[in-house]
């Protein structure tokens, strides 16, 4: 991912002139790109459904219709009439209420596992990058140590270590995925290290560490937060994955990889409806979130105009 | 288990092995047509660890070994015994010596006679802690003279109380007697092994270029995690009246995807069915799916120990958190595959047990929800009370799922007890409900063998799955007594009446067996609560 | 560049010898005993279980012995669960599997997948363009897991056309739906990055110059804006790799084709120490082979790459 950013060093606002700064630039043609600004709008919607979805449903997540149980193929499909929106799951719960709380799940477990491999990846990267030397060589080697173990497989055995939770999810997943955000960080870095304003601030006798942090790491925040958009749906498979073979949250929380599982397993005897509304919700954010992804690149890269 | 059936069924299979040979193209008894195409292919849930008779610990290993060993005595399609390598067999002094005579004509695969060195020498490696059998504790179960001192190794293997008076003569010394000693030798464990070929190939014995066997079938293949192969084998004893010539087991893991490729008709015999869908494939494909009792009990153990909820010590408790299962929706709503609702432990159809009349068992459900929410505002929990939160423990699966959800919202609904689920791949579990780290456990225990006391000796105070360390000296007693009693119908009744009074355990409801299999297979064993079958009573008919 | 080759399997050593220590330490802390049983197993047969498989030792006498055995005898140890096989049996059951149909679907990912991407580059801004990249997303963003049940429903029950599962020593029509399956998640990451790379490479200005000349469209394509275009896919293959293989976890679970996904998965349930350890030094290694490959290519194909 080659993006050349930072132009307009942040350290070193002189002159209050009156200019285009690079980020309005980028907002303008952020906004320019139609499939980025809807896709947008919708995960803006999707996060509304997370957050206030349940003052909608019918019961909540985890309660049992009794009157139901058992007659989900012929009674619980989705309805208007009785709140049941998205039907029921095999359960006699309310799909709609356990969809929303899927949402809440699977959207933290994106978000927070970026935001872990995001915030380790930069601040390793561009230690390593800035400090140089010996220490860079040290730290990116153990990068290319790390990048080759069979990290699914290290995960599996971290949620049965520890136990199944959505802190360890968090970790594990966050985990996986910070190497390839610190290669990218270094990568800028090492070209940002000789730019006049870090030189100036190094003149000056600012902290090395207070450098990395107050006038690298700024510099680093379009790449940053491309790469975060695309994290956050790579999060979200593997969480999928991980439910898939049983390892996901505990019940009666659920995500939308444990529902599209559930939902696949009884899509042959007539209750469909319980894989495709987890589903819809689930590829209908991961498009959102390429898209958008495709736009902030777009849009932060200014030499592709 | 009574003692003329025994003999009353080797008669009949003595007659059998007169009839005529087979005649081409019809089955000797029925003379139904058979198809040119004597396959049979099942479905299995999971790869077995091992099919060494004295390593196998589980149920999908064990099929294969009854194919391709046959024990001294084996079933006919009711459960009952019937002489497998042993012809008869009787214990001249009340159950505490047994002594087998063998056929002479019975043979390994490599053409040498077995013999009863060959059960010696199988039942001493299965016992010696140097083979580190999972499953040693079986013999000692059997109460064999010394098994329990050479389990612990605290005895040479070779003092195990079990000797060949001559080539075809067994004699077996138990410590006490024991009346259903001949039915546990239907067991893996107690089936013969070539002395020969396990000392030259160790624990590569096994593997198909290596193997010898005695039963009808010999393994032809075996890719791990893919599919196993056995066919016909012309030593056996009684070759010409089997009539399956291969068998073939595969792997599949996905009950849904399991079923799927039943219907595609890639194979004749599919167990376990996804939960919840045997009503409808029953209408579907009436001549295809079966429910049949199978002899395993569910329940949901009761931590007793002191580190457990100090509610669940409190009778009243226990017996509120058991009165407000509804049965009749775990069974007919969730499962809906012909289990049966269970107030006792025991399951119903267990060889010569009755099943005693459990008060509560006999209320309406309405009365029952009643009854426990009185008992719990009385003990004080619950609405109006001190909140009560229980951890559930269960191990993964989709119908443990389902039962622990449904039962979580039963005590949720009706007491205002907070359930806190925790699911656990099953070797995390047992760990955890052996350290007795829960409140209440998701459990279950399948018959060893057909007797009654397999299941109830589970709640004495030593026995090692009795997780929820429930103790009761009255129990022990009784369930001691029971094993030389000629009649321990008496004890186990009053055991299960004290575990209802005292509700050691939840019993939830006893095990059926759905699955489908092809129309024109024919010879299943409908009728064995155990659901062993093997393959050479099976055959398949023209169309 | 031989220096380089050199250098990086000198790391190779280290990294496996970590993987080793880290899957040591995460067994070690891992609750659950392989051995137990619901039944409880006797306090002596568990001591002979446990010296058996070498357990009563001090943990690192056991990274010892067992990267000695490795590296001096290639003997993986012994699988605790399957118990009539060793890890090295196990490992030449399945790993052929997995490797043929990986390979086979890595090989269609690639070629699909840049084709795909390709076209529509070529063609931007067309409806050829826009139901490529519609149909990318989706595939890529249909988790296998329900693709696969889809595709046993519609070619096995209703088409009657390919067997729901099994491997049967490899032959084709056991291996089509593992490969779909497997391959189109990564066929479409390829076949987007692909457009992306291509579009900017064909903006470039000595594409231009070469259009401007006059060339034909397929000729500048072929000959100078596919290689260029192909470097970041190039980087995107280890990754893919690795996704491959964790993938054919799901495969061998719902295909029952035997490869090493589902030992691996199974293995860990069962706290099958000796074929969990097997199996990732085994993934580990392979994935180190894999960067390297990946990384010599990327020189060889852009040589201001220096090392």
């Amino acid at each position: 991912m080659a993006l050349a950013l930072g132009r307009k060093p942040i350290g070193l606002d002189i002159a209050p002139v009156a200019g285009r700064s690079l980020w309005q630039d980028a907002r303008t043609r952020f906004l320019r790109n139609r499939a980025a600004t809807a896709s947008l709008v919708v995960l803006v919607l999707v996060g509304l459904f997370a957050a206030f979805g349940q003052f909608l449903a019918a019961s909540p997540p985890d309660y049992v219709d009794f009157g139901l149980l058992g007659q989900v193929k012929e009674q619980g499909a989705p309805s208007l009439t009785n709140g049941h929106w998205f039907g029921l799951d095999e359960q006699a719960r309310d799909l709609y209420a356990r969809v929303v709380q899927g949402t809440r799940i699977s959207l933290m477990v994106g978000i927070v596992g970026a935001l872990v491999a995001v915030v380790v990846g930069t601040l390793y990267g561009a230690t390593s990058g800035y400090v140089g030397g010996r220490v860079d060589n040290v730290m990116m080697r153990i990068v290319d140590i790390l990048k080759s173990i069979p990290y699914m497989f290290v995960l599996i055995l971290l949620l049965m270590v520890f136990g199944r939770s959505i802190f360890m999810l968090f970790l594990g997943i966050g985990m996986i995925s910070w190497l390839d955000m610190a290669r990218i960080a270094r990568g800028q870095t090492l070209s940002l290290k000789n730019k006049e304003f870090v030189e100036a601030a190094v003149a000056t006798g600012v902290k090395p560490l207070t450098i990395i942090l107050r006038h690298i790491v700024p510099n680093l925040l379009g790449v940053v937060v491309v790469y975060a958009t695309i994290l956050v749906p790579e999060m979200i498979i593997y969480e999928s994955f991980v439910s898939f073979l049983g390892l996901g949250v505990q019940e009666p929380n659920t995500s939308w990889g444990a529902l599209i599982s559930d939902g696949t397993g009884t899509m042959q005897y007539g209750t469909i409806w319980q894989l495709l509304f987890p589903l819809f919700f689930f590829v209908v954010t991961l498009f959102a979130f390429f898209f958008v992804g495709d736009g902030l690149r777009d849009a932060l890269d200014p030499k592709d105009r | 288990m009574k003692m003329k059936h025994f003999f009353a069924s080797s008669a009949t299979a003595l007659l059998l092995a007169a009839t005529p040979l087979l005649a081409a193209g019809t089955h000797p008894e029925t003379g139904e047509a058979l198809s040119d195409n004597q396959t049979f292919t099942y479905r299995m849930m999971d790869q077995f660890p091992t099919i060494d008779p004295a390593l196998n610990e589980e149920a999908e290993g064990h099929k294969v070994i009854r194919d391709i060993f046959e024990g001294l005595i084996i079933q006919d399609d009711q459960g009952n015994l019937i002489p497998g390598v042993a012809t008869e067999w009787s214990s001249p002094d009340g159950n505490k010596t047994w002594v087998f005579k063998l056929r002479p004509e019975a043979k390994w695969s490599n053409g040498e006679p077995v013999t009863a060195q060959d059960f010696v020498y199988a039942w001493r490696r299965a016992a010696d802690p140097d083979t580190a059998s999972p499953y040693s504790w079986y013999v000692e179960l059997s109460q064999i003279e010394n098994a329990g001192a050479i389990v612990a190794g605290d005895a040479d293997p070779e003092t195990l109380g079990v000797k060949a008076l001559d080539d075809h003569t067994l004699e077996v010394t138990l410590e006490t007697p024991l009346p259903y000693f001949p039915a546990m030798t239907t067991y893996a464990t107690f089936a013969p092994v070539p002395q020969k070929v396990v000392e030259e190939f160790g624990s590569e014995w096994t593997k198909p270029e290596n193997i010898v066997s005695n039963g009808a079938y010999k393994l032809t293949e075996l890719v791990p995690n893919e599919y196993n192969t056995r066919v016909k084998s012309d030593t056996y004893w009684n070759a010409d009246e089997t009539i399956i010539e291969t068998v073939t087991g595969i792997v599949i893991n996905d009950d849904n995807t399991a079923l799927t490729r039943y219907k595609a008709g890639e194979m004749d015999y599919d167990e376990p069915l996804p939960a919840g869908q045997y009503p409808a494939l029953l209408a579907e494909m009436p001549d295809q799916a079966h429910s049949v009792p199978r002899l395993c009990s569910y329940y949901y153990a009761i931590n007793f120990r002191d580190s457990a909820n100090p509610a669940l010590s409190d009778v009243r408790v226990r017996k509120a958190l058991s009165y407000a299962v509804d049965r009749d929706i775990i069974v007919d709503q969730v499962l809906k595959g012909g289990q049966t609702a269970a107030y006792n432990f025991a399951h119903e159809k267990t060889a010569g047990f009755e099943m005693p009349t459990i008060d509560y068992g006999t209320w309406t459900q309405a009365d029952r929800d009643a009854k426990a929410k009185e008992l719990m505002t009385e003990a004080g929990y619950g609405e109006g009370g001190e909140p009560l939160e229980l951890k559930l423990i269960y191990n993964t699966s989709e119908a443990h799922k389902a039962i622990a959800t449904v039962l979580a919202q039963m005590w949720k609904q009706k007491l205002g007890v907070n359930v806190t689920m925790e699911n656990m791949e099953w070797q995390t579990y047992l760990e955890v409900r052996k350290e007795g780290n829960f409140d209440v456990a998701r459990s279950a225990w399948c018959g060893d063998y057909n007797e009654a006391s397999t299941f109830l000796d589970l709640v004495t105070t030593t026995h090692g799955s009795n997780d929820g360390k429930y103790s009761n000296a009255r129990v022990d007693e009784l369930m001691a007594a029971s094993k030389t009693s000629m009649d321990p119908q008496a004890a186990y009744t009053e055991v299960e009446q004290i575990l209802a009074d005292e509700m050691a355990i939840i019993p939830i409801y006893h095990y059926s067996n759905a699955f489908l299999l092809s129309a024109d297979i024919k010879g299943w064993p409908y009728d064995n609560v155990e659901q062993n079958w093997y393959s050479k009573d099976l055959y398949r008919v023209a169309e | 560049m031989l220096n380089y080759t050199l250098r990086r399997i000198a790391i190779a050593i280290p990294t496996l010898l970590i993987l080793v220590a880290i899957t040591f330490l995460l067994m070690e802390a891992a609750p659950g005993s392989p051995f137990a049983t619901e039944r409880g197993v006797p306090a002596a047969v568990l001591a002979n279980l446990e010296a058996k498989y070498g357990l009563d030792r001090p943990l690192i006498q056991r990274m010892g012995i067992y990267i000695w055995n490795i590296v001096a005898h290639g003997d993986f140890g012994e699988s605790y669960r399957l118990k009539d096989r060793t890890v090295n049996d196990l490992i030449a059951q399945g790993f052929p599997v997995t490797l043929v149909y990986g390979g086979i679907a890595f090989v269609v990912a690639v070629v699909v997948g840049v084709s795909l991407g390709v076209t529509a580059a070529v063609r931007q801004n067309t409806r050829l363009d826009y139901a490529a990249v519609g149909i990318t997303i989706g595939a890529q963003v249909l988790p296998n897991f329900v693709m696969g049940p889809i595709l046993i429903l519609v070619f096995t029950l209703w088409l009657g056309w390919l067997p729901g599962g099994g491997w049967q020593g490899g032959q084709w029509q056991y291996i089509i739906m593992p490969v779909i399956a497997l391959s189109t998640s990564y066929m479409a990451s390829i076949a987007r990055i692909t457009r992306a790379s291509m579009l900017e490479t064909l903006n470039s200005n000595f594409i231009r110059t070469a259009r401007a000349k006059g060339l034909p469209m397929r000729r500048v394509v072929m000959y100078h804006a596919l290689k260029p275009a192909l470097m970041p896919v190039l980087s995107y293959l280890g990754p893919a790799f690795v996704g491959m293989i964790t993938g054919s976890v799901v495969v061998d679970l719902i295909f029952s084709t035997g490869g090493i996904g589902l030992f691996f998965v199974n293995a860990a349930l069962a706290r099958d120490y000796g074929l969990m350890l097997g199996l990732t030094v085994l993934l580990g290694a392979l994935t180190v082979v894999f960067n390297l490959v990946v990384d010599l290519l990327y020189a060889w194909i852009d040589p201001r790459i220096r090392y």
